[in-house]
């Protein structure tokens, strides 16, 4: 018998029925609940008298919605506000934990699991979000369902599913100076496609992941569903397991050994069979900006915007030439030539510590450029922000003219007060450039916190790598 | 659940890839706390030239008349027909409950992204995956007026000329959009191996249930 994939053996752990076509019921082992995708599921379960089947299994926090500063105030928008409130009073209602808006561990859903360890190698894990799939750094099984969904798993603790191919990336060898976990997965994105990994759970594999901090990793599996996967995973090493020690929800004691060993077969089987392998030199990928309004794309920094009359493939070229009408750019304009509006460092992508340190080793000393309009830094929790603080990273920050806000998701997508005005430009190290995602008609650059940093402080894009040492000598 | 067994419907095509779930149903309008009411503001930054706010009156809206769901002769189309990757994006199941609050019964193209795909199925909307060169060959037939047969439980869709396209679809979700069963409920079927699963489980993992 040949081995298993990490993904088979997840799978495998939590089949709890399975039907003749191959639909399975699988087990639920952490939901997370956000404001937005939740209030239906909830009304459901009241609708039709049910009860949820575990109340500890979930937790929930508002982030979408939450304002970036004066908290103090609460929320001006009365529509979110009411979606804000609408989850507290679910949670209370229902008997389920809430970091609410006034708790330090507040901030982004996907950034808070790992925190607090309230998602953990192993698990199987939900939210109503597709971004879920960042949890998959940490070897557990994690993707993003609707609220249909969700209120299923809510009233069953179990989710009717299929099981998805197996796809494997490898990013072999070492990445060059400037070149981060966005870098590798933008590149990736850019090489398969937006619909790539339609029908795939993607392991990412290599020397280049392996030597990914867990911020790193996280990173790259947030944004598997941008390859068109639900869910992106990494086996478990070392780096994992020291992760999750004294997480304030990790295994204690006795358990703790328990876990420890079971974690570390989490890993794919050397003689484990994929449907599909792609390898990619890591080498070869340079600092990575996206041009048009879909995360595939994207071209290197020291590149040109593409040319839409030299693409073959007709509906190819068609949203090419749509993406660049809406992005206002020119083929053949270097990208180093494109000048920013507005810089956003935040969202599940990266907004965690390391993001942070990583932008603010770039800001340094240094000024934002007089024609930005506003850079702002949006940690992804409460205690990341303190940590940035502690390490003196939000003075760096606000001494070279960037805005210093509190969590949540904020301009990633705009429901909140912080976005983009209609024609305006942005630097931003989320996950989606689709139109109007940071408002309406704005246009979104995606890159890396060290390629936005530089960015503000250039006022256009430099390629951090060569820039980086210009400055220091 | 509404059961879906068989249409003949108007077809209105949007001839565009990677249609993203934030382009079906803007942020904007995730912030209501309903399930319903969504029909208006689908696909709202191409169907109006103004700014659509949650509970705008969208009666008085200025409208963008070259968007095809504004001409005259798609009104009431229940089937879209569309390129590759429809529903890419976010999670937001308010993207087929727009849909289907607007009128549609099933969806055409080439692929889907997996969540959107799977959310259709939650809300009586059928998506069909049919190759890309079936898709082209529809996209070239179609004239204003052009109506296609859709049978579940046959799994075929018959065009105007009478020529029979099949499709493939899961057992289970077939069962399920046919007789439009309540998916909690079946499941709950299972509570006894579910609590069983979780009795075997705490053994092995004692850690996912003390907390
Ligand atoms: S930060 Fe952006 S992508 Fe992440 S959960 Fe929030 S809105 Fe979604």
């Amino acid at each position: 018998m040949p081995g298993k994939t990490l993904y088979d053996k997840l799978w495998e752990d939590h089949v709890v029925h399975t039907e003749e076509d191959g639909s399975s019921l699988i087990y639920i082992d952490r939901q997370l609940v956000h404001e937005v995708t939740s209030p239906q599921a909830f009304e459901g379960l009241r609708l039709t008298g049910r009860k949820p089947w575990r109340t500890d299994r979930n937790l929930a926090v508002a982030d979408h919605n939450i304002p970036t500063t004066d908290r103090d105030k609460g929320i001006a928008d009365p529509v979110s506000r009411l979606q804000v409130e609408t989850l507290e009073k679910n949670c209370a209602e229902f008997g389920i934990t809430e970091f609410n808006m006034a708790d330090i561990r507040q901030g982004i859903v996907h950034v808070i699991g790992p925190e607090q360890g309230a998602t953990l190698p192993g698990m199987t894990i939900v939210c109503g979000d597709s971004h879920t799939s960042t949890h998959g750094a940490s070897g557990a099984l994690a993707f993003g369902i609707g609220t249909s969904e969700v209120e299923h798993v809510l009233a069953t603790q179990c989710l009717v599913q299929k099981k998805a191919k197996n796809m494997l990336i490898r990013v072999n060898g070492k990445t060059g100076p400037g070149v981060t976990a966005k870098d590798i997965v933008l590149a990736i994105i850019g090489k398969i496609g937006t619909a790539g990994g339609n029908g795939y759970t993607i392991e990412f594999a290599g020397e280049a992941i392996r030597a990914l901090s867990m911020e790193g990793r996280m990173t790259v599996c947030n944004m598997a569903i941008e390859a068109g996967a639900r869910a992106g995973l990494i086996g478990v090493d070392e780096v994992t397991i020291d992760y999750y020690r004294d997480r304030p929800y990790s295994p204690k004691g006795n358990d703790w050994f328990m876990a420890e060993r079971m974690w570390q077969n989490l890993h794919s089987d050397p003689d484990a069979k994929f449907d599909k392998v792609i390898d990619i030199d890591a080498a070869s990928i340079r600092p990575q900006v996206t041009w048009g309004t879909s995360p595939e794309l994207v071209v290197s920094v020291d590149d040109k915007v593409p040319n839409p009359e030299l693409e073959a493939d007709a509906v190819k070229k068609q949203s090419m030439i749509q993406a660049l009408k809406y992005m206002d750019l020119e083929p053949g304009q270097a990208i180093t030539d494109i000048k920013l509006d507005k810089i956003f460092i935040g969202s599940c992508t990266n907004s965690r510590i390391e993001d942070l340190r990583a932008a603010a080793a770039v800001a340094k000393g240094k000024k934002v450029a007089s024609s930005i309009k506003l850079a702002m830094v949006v940690p992804g929790s409460g205690l990341v922000k303190q940590q940035a603080e502690a390490e003196g990273l939000d003075k760096i920050f606000t001494e070279a003219g960037f805005e210093w806000r509190d969590p949540g998701c904020s301009m990633c997508l705009a429901m909140n007060a912080d976005r983009l005005e209609p024609g305006e430009r942005c630097a931003s190290t989320s996950n989606r450039n689709f139109e109007g995602r940071q408002g309406y008609g704005g246009r979104t650059h995606l890159v890396s916190p060290e390629m936005a940093a530089a960015a503000a402080i250039a006022g256009h894009f430099v390629d951090v790598s060569t820039w980086e040492k210009e400055v220091r000598q | 659940m509404r059961a879906f067994t068989q249409i003949t419907g108007l077809v209105a095509p949007i001839d565009r890839a990677n249609i993203d779930t934030d382009a079906i149903i803007p942020k904007q309008f995730l912030k209501s706390i309903r399930r319903s009411g969504f029909g208006p503001y689908l696909f709202d930054e191409w169907r109006y030239l103004d700014r659509g706010e949650p509970d705008m009156d969208c009666s008085t809206r200025p409208l963008n008349e070259h968007f095809i769901l504004n001409q005259p002769e798609y009104q009431g189309a229940e089937i879209l027909l569309t390129r590759e990757n429809f529903g890419c994006g976010s999670s937001r199941e308010h993207a087929p409950w727009a849909l289907e609050d607007f009128g549609f019964r099933a969806i055409i193209a080439p692929s889907f992204a997996d969540i959107f795909y799977n959310n259709c199925f939650k809300n009586g909307l059928l998506p069909i995956a049919l190759p890309a060169a079936e898709v082209d060959s529809l996209f070239q037939e179609l004239v204003p007026g052009y109506r296609l047969t859709i049978d579940l439980a046959a799994q075929t869709i018959t065009t105007p000329a009478g020529r029979s396209i099949r499709f493939d679809v899961d057992e289970t979700r077939k069962y399920r959009l046919l007789n439009g069963l309540d998916d909690i409920a079946l499941s709950l079927q299972h509570a006894d191996k579910i609590r069983e699963y979780e009795a075997k489980r705490a053994k092995r993992a004692p850690w996912l249930f003390t907390n």
